[in-house]
């Protein structure tokens, strides 16, 4: 299944870098969401609650592109037929699927984080680089599970657009909620991890969770 | 089918409903501190657990379609997520009205439970316009189960991640256990909470039979409409089976399969 798995995840990553679709797309909605929010909040710099409430709505954000784009070209050229026809498990795409997603939310992370350090933030990264990235990574896990799923939910379906945000983003609110709460006093002015660790567990939880029931329920996205 | 005992259920719901209304008028105390504005506690948190527990229902009812390919369940728990949510609108307008009576505010975002419970509520909104945009009735069911069983394994998460983050300043009525509440007051939300139960279970078999029979009525007329079709061909009589008159009632499947 594994293996599967890793023949479906290339053949993604090697369109994604072919056609540069999903990630160059998320980076420059990321930038133009702190461009807005520059403007929207007429702040030039951010620190504190502030600075990691926009951090991760506009990470959320790109992710709803990232999953309007998961199941395209299944979708749009029939190939998901085909690749339901191989003897393959299905779980076996559900996992790259969300490996992918996954991969796409890191590459997305390189750009926007490092563009938001320097466009926006006032305290600067580097004090507590590590800490972040320890909760962006375990974050990603979660978003990544449930945003795989969401996307077959919903590719099959004629409301297809409307679908993906409005189921996607209340599910991800507690993500924001521990993310958020756990980056506030990464960038504020003592950059101090506070309660980082009851975070991340919160956070591992919620990934345990749905990686779970979306293991239990994907197969029966694709039943026919 | 579903329509069984549901005027012993009516009865009872009607009894239970007025009893509780005596209680919560006549019998509980006015509460030292809100005065007689506490009284919507009895309406507004019985309501809040029956829907949250309706949308869990829910989930639960759609692992069992999901195992036993049995549709009558995705139909089971599409009726309890419709009356979740009409209860659900109930809650945030009473819980709003509590707290504008309360603390002069019609929103606090301090107060985890109806905060958590907006999240739920926008959550489930999303079950329609997703159940409706599939025409195929297998797909439609199955997706519909799977949006029911995630977003009820979300339910319980997104409480912790809520009250995690918010600082607690409801005014404690009763707290998490039921102890601090007086006997009388506890026994009048007690009554409250059978009422809105059995208010909800008795909606739920009436939609269910209500949703039942119409798509019995339709399946008995594409009968009889394909009826009418070969007679007015001339190609004779129907085969047995396909059935005349009050045949085609007796015929009819319990449950809707794919027409």
């Amino acid at each position: 299944m594994t293996r599967a798995a890793a023949v479906i995840l290339r053949k993604d990553l090697r369109i994604e870098l072919r056609t540069r679709e999903s990630v160059p797309a998320m980076a420059l909605f990321a930038v133009t969401v702190y461009v807005l929010l520059h403007f929207g909040l007429d702040r030039d710099t951010l620190d504190g609650d502030l600075a990691s409430g926009v951090l991760w709505v506009t990470l959320l954000l790109a992710t709803v592109l990232a999953v309007n784009r998961l199941f395209a070209n299944e979708r749009e050229d029939g190939a998901l037929d085909g690749l339901l026809l191989a003897p393959i498990d299905r779980t076996a795409l559900y996992l790259a699927k969300a490996a992918a997603l996954f991969l796409y939310l890191v590459l997305l992370e390189l750009v926007a984080v490092p563009a938001f350090a320097l466009l926006l933030l006032s305290p600067g990264l580097g004090g507590a680089l590590p800490e972040l990235l320890a909760v962006l990574l375990v974050a990603d896990l979660g978003l990544a599970a449930i945003g795989a799923l969401v996307a077959a939910l919903a590719a099959e379906t004629r409301v297809r657009e409307l679908v993906v945000p409005l189921f996607l983003l209340p599910l991800l609110v507690p993500v924001v909620i521990a993310g958020a709460s756990a980056t506030e006093p990464l960038l504020a002015a003592p950059q101090e991890a506070e309660g980082l660790g009851g975070w991340l567990a919160f956070l591992a939880l919620y990934d345990t969770v749905f990686v779970l029931v979306s293991l239990a329920v994907f197969d029966f996205l694709l039943e026919d | 089918m579903y329509g069984s005992g549901l005027r012993p259920l009516s009865i009872a719901t009607a009894v239970a409903t007025a009893a509780a209304a005596v209680l919560i008028f006549f019998y509980a105390p006015i509460e030292a501190d809100q005065g007689f504005s506490q009284k919507i506690f009895y309406v507004h948190v019985p309501m809040a657990i029956v829907a949250l527990l309706g949308f869990v229902a829910a989930g639960l009812m759609a692992i069992k379609h999901l195992r036993s390919r049995d549709r009558s369940w995705d139909l089971r728990s599409y009726v309890a997520i419709h009356l979740s949510i009409i209860l659900g609108v109930g809650v945030l307008v009473t819980g709003s009205i509590w707290a504008k009576a309360s603390w002069g505010h019609w929103w606090r975002w301090e107060e985890p439970v109806l905060v958590s419970f907006l999240i739920v509520f926008l959550l489930y909104c999303v079950y329609f316009p997703l159940r409706f945009s599939i025409e195929d009735p297998d797909r439609q069911a199955r997706y519909s189960s799977v949006f029911a069983i995630t977003a009820g394994a979300f339910v319980p998460l997104n409480f912790v991640a809520v009250r995690l983050a918010e600082q607690v300043l409801h005014p404690r009525v009763f707290s998490q256990t039921g102890g601090d509440l007086p006997g009388e007051m506890f026994l009048t939300l007690m009554v409250s909470l059978l009422a809105m139960a059995l208010l909800f279970v008795t909606l739920w078999k009436l939609e269910l039979s209500a949703k039942h029979a119409a798509q019995q009525l339709k399946r008995l007329r594409a009968r009889l409409e394909l009826q009418s079709e070969r007679r007015a061909e001339g190609r004779g009589p129907v085969p047995a089976g396909a059935g005349a008159d009050g045949g085609a009632v007796a015929t009819v499947p319990a449950h809707p399969t794919s027409a």
